[in-house]
């Protein structure tokens, strides 16, 4: 009986919190946009049965998705910048948790503290803090001009760059914590084996450091890639006009165009989507934890 | 028979492999190597023993390369090898952790030096099956470290460090993380290996037992300074002072001084009322001089009576003994309150033992059974 309870705890979780919302979303997206309260067709009725309702809900929100090309443009463009911004904060993150992974054991605690302290600031607060950087008359532009780089101020904020920025910055600590646990457990004797037996520096880190701690890229790299897919604070706030991300999109069909049954359709394609990184990050942890064994 | 000696260290016109010329490494305040000199030739096994933090580690890091010495020349094959990197050393290394690579098959580890020296293919194959077959591990080639066992993984760190034919190996600590049966078996194993290859061996160890087994030569070492180098038996049979003795094997110590007796034999006065020692030594000492007479529990009898012609006999009450199945030590407390310990081979079972706990014995050797240190 205890062990019921205790397996059927997370069960009613997952049920009551994804599940539950997941099909409400999913006979949104079915049903017909409605200019009434709430926004869309049909309602549930005991008197006309389930037979009725179920033969009012349609594909058409899907099919409409295929056929005006925003959507699968923004699918595409969200895919693009999720793909390029990993890929710089791995750029940014492998050196900073490398360093952290061979920094003296008493400091690395400190250092930990650092990667992590951001969090305690609300996100929006620290994007709202990157507009004032990247402004024309930010802190960037200001100081670039006063050491004399530029002479006119760049224009950053409301551009593809701004948002760059502002997804590598925010998303670092999930790339670095996993790099750092990885590069961690790394075995220093194994960097001197491989110089010994002839390696330089640079060989030795490239066949060596890098495999070992491939598990950690991956799991970083998924940890940004998924959340950023379907990004819509950053985009938002530091993208311009032609920033196209599908949680933009989303957002302006729900509250702009108050067609809640389309923003359902979009919102069920990208958690679709986002299936297969998630699947593929499982599999990840999984042999991991067997090669820890 | 005489010509097949190995013992190129008694040759004046031999060149040492390596020199060690007055090395000295510092870590800040701590010295980790003080004022060395040491020559290894070719073809050696060369042990460095020692308690752990006397150096010989740092020693060994010094040869591969990892470390600088802070003062003095290290000559490898005549050449100072200060400025070349560990990557370009004629000089393997097996490490301690065996530090096999973890994402590499077997094969993929012993080949691993040889890719790095842009070998054809084909003599990689040749050279991988070769290494393979002298360590046989043919059958585990596809496999990866995590999947075999202590004793092989031991072998293939073995395989990859002898793979690129290097003038000179190190082994840190090899055994350390085998038990003890698999240990002895791998130490013949080892010399065996060394003999076929001809390869220069230098192993660091803690293990006075493995440093007496495996090696040619064996060089205690304490707080960064040699102590005594020497062939197994000359370590054990004539230490040159009372660490050594002490650190290798069982011995019993007796402080006294020393009197001239004869032409190199020596009056030991060791307690009042008791006859003074006989003891010959080829160290001189002066009248009055205190030593310490070291002396193996093999070396010392033990009998019911007194015999008749020992040269040094002693009387006492057995207080312990240590039962070992082949041997036994008898721990023998003098009138002084000195113990003594006295080892017998068990030539006849246990019931028939002569001697029992309380029981008043003798203990005799002979003059030339212990050696004579100085203080």
């Amino acid at each position: 009986m205890r062990r019921f309870v205790l397996i059927a705890i997370p069960y009613v979780w997952l049920l009551a919190l994804f599940l539950v919302p997941f099909a409400i979303v999913l006979k949104i997206s079915l049903s017909d946009a409605a200019i009434a309260r709430p926004p869309y067709f049909p309602q549930f009725d005991w008197a006309e049965g389930i037979a009725a309702f179920i033969a009012e809900l349609d594909f058409e929100n899907f099919v409409w998705l295929t056929e005006d090309d925003l959507y699968w443009k923004a699918y595409l463009s969200s895919l693009k910048i999720a793909v390029i911004s990993t890929f710089f904060t791995l750029l940014a993150g492998y050196p900073i948790a490398y360093g952290m992974a061979r920094a003296p054991e008493e400091w690395r605690p400190t250092l930990m503290m650092l990667v992590i302290l951001p969090f305690w600031t609300s996100f929006l607060i620290r994007v709202y803090a990157w507009m004032g950087i990247l402004s024309n008359e930010g802190f960037l532009n200001q100081f670039l001009m006063w050491i004399g780089v530029i002479s006119e101020p760049l224009i950053i904020l409301n551009t593809n760059s701004a948002v760059y920025i502002g997804i590598v910055y925010t998303y670092l600590p999930f790339m670095i914590l996993p790099v750092y646990s990885a590069l961690e457990r790394l075995d220093g004797s194994l960097i001197e084996a491989a110089e010994d037996l002839g390696c330089s520096r640079l060989t030795a880190f490239w066949l060596v450091t890098i495999p070992l701690s491939r598990t950690g890229i991956i799991a970083g790299s998924f940890l940004v890639f998924i959340p950023v897919l379907g990004e819509f604070v950053i985009p938002s706030l530091l993208g311009g006009s032609d920033t196209l991300m599908i949680g933009k999109v989303l957002w302006e069909e729900f509250f702009s165009n108050r067609d809640w049954p389309v923003a359902s359709a979009v919102a069920v394609v990208l958690l679709l989507l986002l299936v297969i990184p998630i699947v593929l990050f499982q599999r990840n942890q999984q042999k991991q934890q067997e090669a820890e064994q | 028979m005489t010509a097949s000696v190995f013992e190129p260290w008694n040759d004046p016109e031999a060149k040492p492999l390596i020199h060690f010329q007055n090395v000295t490494k510092r870590y800040g305040e701590f010295t980790a190597i003080d004022n060395l000199t040491i020559d290894i030739y070719e073809r050696e096994f060369y042990a460095l023993l020692g308690p752990s933090g006397c150096g010989k580690t740092t020693l060994m890091r010094m040869l591969a390369g990892f470390e600088t010495p802070t003062e003095g020349k290290i000559f490898l094959a005549g050449q100072d090898i200060a400025p070349v990197p560990p990557n370009k050393r004629a000089v393997n290394m097996m490490f301690q952790s065996y530090a096999l690579f973890p994402h590499l098959s077997i094969w993929e580890n012993i080949a691993f030096g040889l890719k790095r020296e842009k070998m054809p293919k084909h003599d990689i194959n040749d050279r991988v099956e070769e290494m393979l077959r002298l360590t046989r591990l043919e059958k585990f080639a596809r496999r990866k470290p995590h999947q075999i066992s202590g004793g092989q993984r031991q072998r293939v760190a073995l395989a990859r460090s002898l793979a690129k034919h290097p003038k000179l190996l190190l082994l840190d600590e090899p055994l350390g993380a085998l038990d003890k049966k698999l240990r002895q078996e791998t130490q013949f194993e080892l010399m065996d290996i060394q003999e076929k290859t001809g390869t220069t061996f230098v192993i660091v160890t803690h293990d006075q037992e493995e440093a007496m087994t495996v090696a040619s030569r064996v060089a205690v070492m304490d707080h960064g300074k040699i102590i005594q180098v020497a062939t197994p038996d000359r370590i054990y049979e004539s230490p040159n002072s009372v660490y050594v003795a002490d650190f290798i094997g069982d011995v019993n110590l007796i402080e006294g001084t020393a009197k001239l007796n004869g032409s190199e034999a020596y009056a030991m006065s060791w307690h009042e009322g008791h006859e003074p020692l006989t003891v010959k030594s080829p160290n001189a000492f002066s009248d009055g001089q205190k030593c310490h007479l070291a002396i193996r529990p093999e070396k010392v009898a033990i009998s019911a009576e007194k015999p008749a012609d020992a040269d040094n006999a002693v009387q006492g009450r057995i207080l312990d003994i240590a039962y070992l199945g082949n041997i036994s030590t008898y721990h023998v407390e003098l009138p002084t309150g000195a113990v003594i310990k006295a080892q017998t081979a068990n030539t006849r079972r246990i019931a028939r033992r002569a001697y029992t706990w309380e029981d008043t014995v003798w203990l005799s050797w002979t003059a030339t059974a212990g050696v004579l240190l100085a203080d």
